[in-house]
């Protein structure tokens, strides 16, 4: 009894603790905005738009199938899903009567405006480095969309992650506020690509992977994976069968599709779509900043598997590669045989150099077999689905032929096992 | 070896290589000539049948992959003289021109009411949007789903 009494009490004085904490560090609410913002010069919008093209904003702020910045999107976490708000100037359930100072608060230290801490799927520990003068530009693009009513769907994260003040703690560890990135498109081509890369476009969000505490690891870019995609390391595009140039790069990064590796698909299609968007230098800029920061050849070549390079030779099939050469015959071949017309046209990468072959795991070549790759007016590339075609020993069938066979690379393990996992995490 | 499955309803054993696309055992094997060869890349939609209950490119599905499972033709919806619910509404509304794509807009139309029998007209527009028709007659073939998806008339 009397020791319930001491937890009792213990408890109640950490409760209160955490209390007493918590109201003296809650940052406190900023005003909502009085005054109506004058409309933006055709100027200032061309320099919002390309600033919120670079940062991304769209394709998180945007459900599938949903009005553009209006939210909603359901973000997969290892906690829980997040689903991103509207970002709309709707007065009541998006940020119209956001003043700049809480817009600018939001994307420095993660604080909405009436003081909640938000959670880091929104990248503000990326963010706290833009320049003023961007954020203002994004503020003032985003304050001239078409406001949308539209409510923010409440988060499912596991407890005790639905308490909002532990965010504090993060972002201690986290949130790091450095000096803010050139203003302007700088003379200096890596520092402005390495500010679309860092902080605008947070590509380590990523390519970075996250730890437990759901931090990005580091040292960065040693890749990660994002709603069953692996984002690849960004530290050895120099490497693999076809080391990437930095012109292919740019080509990639605004066209979604690389000769020699393939095409940008699930979550790097919508960035590469909106790059197409920016000006050719902000891209240059980047594939120059990322061509900077390669591995060594050594290191890197240690962290990928010894595999021989693609040869003509294919590795002799076992039963599995067999019965998936019969399933590529009927399913793949008309569009990825060596002699299917398809592959002539404008040199389409042959499928043995598409980079969903050659990484550490099967997980996008999963997904571009079950999903496809959606029809998109704006785009070449088309690939139809087979998720209701293949099951999943199928599939894996269809990976030991096509990953020993035509890429000429060790075999995957447990490709029918990933298969299912990523079939029921896309079906929910 | 033959791959055992089921047809419009029936049990069949098919002797074509397991590597050939279902499309060409069911019109050469079968001699069911409903389903069309259109483009071969599963980009039209001519080819569609019903396997396990979803639509799919029959041009890009392998016999091998069927062993087991249940396959629903044009065939399987009604004949000539009696034609199926969806088959009567198609010709109620004039739905074909060169009919070409026809086979395969019934069955992915057909997939869509046997899972949603009154389905909204965006989502008949979504579901069927993977199939093509060079004619043009979309908006009949939209109006004749729709009959059925409100009840329609037999």
């Amino acid at each position: 009894m009397k020791i319930r009494t001491i937890a009792g009490v213990g408890v109640a004085m950490l409760a209160l603790t955490f209390g007493a904490l918590y109201a003296w560090t809650r940052p406190t609410e900023i005003a909502l905005a009085t005054v109506a913002l004058p409309a933006p010069s055709p100027g200032t919008l061309a320099a919002g738009a390309r600033v919120v093209a670079l940062g991304d904003c769209m394709v998180c702020h945007t459900a599938k199938d949903g009005a553009a910045y209006a939210g909603g999107l359901g973000l997969a976490t290892p906690f829980g899903t997040i689903y991103s708000t509207n970002i709309t100037p709707d007065p009541d359930t998006g940020i119209g009567r956001w003043s700049a100072a809480a817009f600018r608060r939001a994307l420095r230290e993660g604080v909405s405006r009436d003081g909640h801490l938000l959670y880091p799927a929104f990248p503000y520990i990326h963010y706290t480095r833009m320049s003023d003068d961007d954020i203002d530009l994004a503020y003032r693009y985003l304050m001239s969309r078409t406001p949308v009513r539209k409510p923010q769907p409440a988060n499912e994260l596991i407890f005790p992650l639905n308490f909002r003040p532990l965010l504090a703690f993060w972002n201690a560890l986290y949130l790091h506020p450095g000096a803010p990135g050139p203003a302007a498109p700088a003379a200096d081509p890596l520092a402005r690509g390495r500010y679309l890369v860092d902080t605008l476009g947070h590509c380590a969000s990523c390519h970075s992977g996250l730890n437990l505490m759901g931090g990005e690891r580091k040292p960065a870019f040693q890749g990660g994976n994002i709603d069953g995609w692996d984002a690849p390391a960004l530290t050895t595009l120099a490497h693999g069968p076809v080391p990437w140039r930095q012109q292919e790069l740019v080509e990639y990064l605004r066209g979604g599709l690389s000769l020699g590796h393939g095409a940008a698909k699930g979550p790097m299609r919508p960035v590469t779509e909106h790059l197409a968007t920016v000006p050719r230098e902000d891209v240059e800029a980047i594939a120059a900043y990322l061509m900077s920061i390669q591995a060594p050849s050594a290191a890197a070549d240690a962290g990928q598997a010894s595999a021989p390079a693609p040869a003509s030779v294919a590795a002799a099939p076992d039963a599995a590669g067999a019965a998936g050469a019969r399933l590529f015959a009927a399913a793949c071949a008309s569009c990825h045989a060596a002699s299917a017309p398809l592959t002539r046209i404008n040199g389409r990468p042959g499928l043995a150099l598409s980079s969903a072959l050659h990484g550490p795991r099967p997980d996008n070549f999963i997904q571009t077999v079950l999903h496809g790759v959606p029809w998109d007016p704006a785009s070449p590339v088309y690939m139809p689905p087979f998720a209701d075609v293949l099951d999943d020993e199928q599939v894996a069938q269809l990976a030991a032929y096509i990953r020993t066979g035509i890429a000429a690379r060790p075999a995957w393990h447990d490709v029918a096992k990933t298969s299912a996992k990523l079939r029921k995490e896309t079906q929910e | 070896m033959s791959t055992n499955l089921t047809l419009n309803g029936k049990a069949q054993a098919l002797r074509s290589d397991p590597g050939t696309p279902l499309l060409y055992v069911l019109r050469n094997e079968l001699r069911l000539n409903g389903a069309k060869f259109g483009c071969g890349m599963g980009q039209c939609g001519a080819c569609t049948v019903i396997v396990d209950g979803k639509p799919v490119f029959s041009c890009l599905t392998p016999l091998a992959a069927l062993e087991g499972r249940s396959v629903r033709t044009v065939e399987g919806l009604g004949s000539a003289n009696a034609p199926g619910t969806l088959q009567a509404a198609f010709i109620r509304h004039q739905a074909a021109q060169c009919g070409y794509c026809i086979a395969g807009m019934l069955t992915r139309a057909q997939a869509l009411l046997d899972k949603h029998p009154h389905p909204t007209e965006q989502q008949v527009r979504a579901h069927m949007e993977p199939n093509l028709c060079r004619c043009g007659t979309h908006h009949r073939i939209l109006a004749a789903i729709m009959d059925v998806a409100h009840g329609g008339r037999p």
